[in-house]
């Protein structure tokens, strides 16, 4: 199997995280498709570090990894917090700044 | 000009404004309480100027010289650096003439007045007014500066504006105040346009300095100040162009007529020019615009004068006829001032006792104005008739009445200016004694002679207080009470004698050589031109005799010649300042307006709506959803790529 399957999937993965950022309404499922658009960047380094022969998508990984984590454990306080003032996860009702 | 710093009775001139001051404060401020005394205060007050007026002029007749020009310094106003206003009152031959024509004729005017106004419930408030406009009047012609006659001058506005509309509860009486009070708002621009231009030039307002410093000032100067104080003085007197108030003004109750609007306030454009003499005579200009004024005026007053159906109109327009006359001699120069001054004077008398009489034939005839339903009033009211008449014979200038010396010589003083001017002048002060001797004797004839037409056809009154019956009633003529007839009587005899006691052997001339310079050499009481005036005169009143006289007066004024129409109207004097003034000002505004509107402000609001518009249309891309704004991160990154792969590839 090429690596460049591996790019393609990346690709898929990337615009199927898009496409859920775009349409839905729910606050978690907006969360997974951002993480699902992350990994698929990692995907994509990982290839086109096999790709190359280096090691420096790797390490880039590696950071994107470490950033997503420190994003989930505030963006889901946030998201908690959000719930529980709105009694709503719909990102369409957290609108207090509006108006 | 000298003055000499008052001493002995001059120091007490303040007294003059004192008392009627006094007497306005009382019955203005005392209110209803004052009702009872009030109007017996008011003429004492007059009378007691009056007598203060006589003692100084004796007091002025034992001087020489310098000492016949009295100056009271009363106090400094404004005493500020280089700025100096002060209030004093000067007491000189000219200023004696008109403290006495205004507290004499003003005194007996008010003694007229009460047994006139005896049954208004606001005779109090007229006798206020009254005495604030002798306090005013007086303040005018005796102040020493021009700064104090303004003041004066203003009053005798305010006075006049308040007493036109005495019975405010009329509408035309509050229209015609009102008219009076702007008409004369556009002339005194003139004269405090003078007055600041007088202290530019000359830094003084006192007559000495302005008038010393105007011998020798420049042409264009002294014109600029004659023009101005012609203006001035046309607003305060009614003369062309600003004419048009005087004969609405007769809406005001008759004695305010006779004193205001005939024997003094309006004659204060003529006081203006003479006290100003030196400005004039240096400016051949201003002399020449005085004249014109004058001769138009006096032309147009009495063409007027011909065609009124209501007596007091008819007399307003004598009036303004008359000072016409004055302001013409006043223009002629020193050869004309004194002849100003007397036929001034004159007029004071004769024309106030024809407006008394107008005044006791309307207390007699139900407040009925027109002549058309008067006539064969000389059995009812003898007295009134034998004053008018003495009156009518003083102002149509037959000899030895008094209009006869002060008009002739006028007519002498114009003929004699020379040049083909001069002959124009004349001509127009000869003409305008034949059409003087016309409309008089109309007014005689219309009032006195023929059958009684009040009796056929009732009166609708109406010029007084009380509205007009709405069916014409059978009214009782009847003599007026003895406070009406006694002024009367004592201003006809001023018509039959003030014009030989001025003129012969020069006792005005003589009296006023100080302040209006010298003497004009004598040409005698009789002159050609004053008798080719007596000539027409006579054949004036023979042709208003057959037109008026010899036919029945129809009791409805017929539609007469063009020219006939034209004086009913004022020579259309309302028309024109409506159609050249009062519309292209409503034009001017309505521009400015819709300038304001649709320029300025739709300038403004269009900046703001566009700012508005855009910012709504450019607010919906800020729709508050997240995905919309990811999607619009998404394209940009998208392109951002697309872009990068086009430029590498």
């Amino acid at each position: 199997m090429s690596p460049a399957s591996y790019v393609f999937l990346a690709v898929i993965l990337f615009v199927i995280g898009a496409v859920g950022v775009l349409v839905r309404r729910n606050a978690i499922l907006i969360f997974l498709s951002v993480e699902l658009m992350l990994n698929s960047c990692n995907l994509a380094f990982v290839s086109f570090s096999r790709l190359r022969g280096n090691l420096d998508g790797q390490v880039v990984a590696f950071f994107v990894m470490v950033v997503a984590a420190a994003e989930v454990v505030v963006g889901l306080a946030i998201l908690m917090a959000i719930y529980r003032a709105r009694r709503s996860a719909s990102v369409d009702d957290a609108n207090l700044l509006k108006n | 000009m000298t003055t000499l710093a008052a001493t002995g009775v001059f120091r007490l001139s303040w007294l003059l404004l004192a008392f009627p001051v006094f007497g306005a404060a009382v019955l203005l401020l005392g209110g209803r309480r004052t009702d009872k005394w009030g109007h017996l205060l008011g003429v004492l007050m007059s009378l007691a100027s009056f007598v203060y007026g006589v003692i100084a002029f004796f007091a002025l007749l034992g001087q020489t010289g310098a000492g016949r020009s009295q100056d009271l310094h009363v106090y400094s106003w404004i005493p500020v650096n280089g700025f100096q206003a002060n209030i004093g009152l000067l007491i000189d031959p000219l200023s004696i003439c008109f403290v006495l024509l205004i507290t004499g004729v003003g005194s007996l005017i008010l003694i007229y007045s009460v047994g006139y106004m005896a049954h208004d419930s606001d005779r109090r408030r007229f006798f206020g007014y009254l005495n604030l406009f002798i306090a005013a009047m007086l303040l005018l012609v005796i102040s020493d500066n021009y700064l104090g006659l303004y003041v004066g001058w203003e009053g005798v506005g305010l006075a006049s504006y308040l007493l036109i509309g005495f019975w405010q509860f009329k509408p035309t009486a509050a229209v015609a105040a009102k008219k009076a009070f702007i008409a004369n708002r556009v002339g005194d621009v003139g004269l405090s346009l003078a007055i600041m231009l007088m202290f530019a030039e000359f830094g003084t307002f006192n007559f000495p300095g302005v008038l010393d410093s105007a011998k020798s000032g420049g042409t264009g100067v002294t014109t600029a100040l004659g023009l101005l104080l012609l203006l001035g003085a046309c607003g305060k007197s009614a003369q062309v162009p600003l004419q048009s108030w005087l004969l609405d003004a007769m809406e005001g109750p008759t004695p305010v007529s006779a004193l205001i609007h005939a024997a003094t306030m309006v004659t204060a454009g003529v006081y203006l020019i003479v006290r100003s003499n030196p400005i004039f005579n240096a400016s051949p200009t201003a002399q020449l615009a005085v004249t014109v004024v004058g001769a138009v005026t006096l032309l147009f007053g009495a063409i007027i004068g011909c065609a009124k159906d209501d007596i007091k109109k008819a007399l307003a327009g004598s009036t303004m006829s008359q000072i016409g006359y004055m302001f013409l001699a006043a223009g002629l120069g020193p050869a004309g001032y004194v002849f100003a001054i007397a036929h001034l004077l004159a007029h004071g008398f004769f024309k106030a006792g024809l407006f008394l009489g107008a005044g006791s034939v309307m207390h007699g005839m139900d407040d009925e104005v027109n002549m058309r339903r008067y006539g064969a009033l000389r059995k009812f009211l003898p007295i009134t008739f034998a004053t008018f008449g003495l009156g009518y014979l003083a102002i149509i200038g037959i000899p030895p009445f008094s209009g006869f010396f002060t008009k002739d010589g006028i007519i002498d003083a114009a003929w004699s200016k020379g040049g083909t001017d001069g002959w124009i002048l004349a001509a127009c002060t000869i003409v305008g004694a034949a059409i003087t001797a016309f409309y008089m004797t109309r007014v005689m004839l219309m009032t006195w002679y023929g059958p009684k037409r009040w009796e056929q056809e009732g009166v609708l009154g109406g010029a007084g207080a009380h509205p007009a019956y709405t069916e014409p009633q059978i009214p009782h003529p009847h003599e007026s009470g003895l406070t009406m007839t006694i002024p009367m009587i004592l201003l006809a005899i001023g018509s039959i004698g003030a014009g030989a006691f001025l003129i012969i052997d020069e006792r005005l001339q003589n009296f006023l050589a100080p302040v209006i310079g010298v003497p004009f050499p004598d040409h005698g009481i009789w002159s050609w031109p004053g008798i080719i005036a007596l000539v027409l005169a006579v054949l004036g009143v023979g042709v208003a005799w057959a037109m008026y006289g010899r036919v029945a007066i129809p009791a409805l004024a017929p539609r007469g010649s063009v020219l006939t129409r034209a004086a009913r109207a004022d020579l259309y004097g309302d028309a024109f300042n409506e159609s050249v003034l009062m519309r292209p000002g409503q034009w001017l505004t309505r521009l400015s307006v819709f300038f304001d509107s649709r320029g300025v402000d739709g300038l403004v609001n269009s900046t703001a709506a566009t700012i508005g518009g855009s910012s709504a249309r450019l607010r919906r891309l800020q729709n508050g959803y997240v995905r919309s704004y990811a999607l619009s991160m998404l394209i940009g990154a998208v392109l951002i790529v697309a872009g990068l792969l086009v430029v590498r590839l």
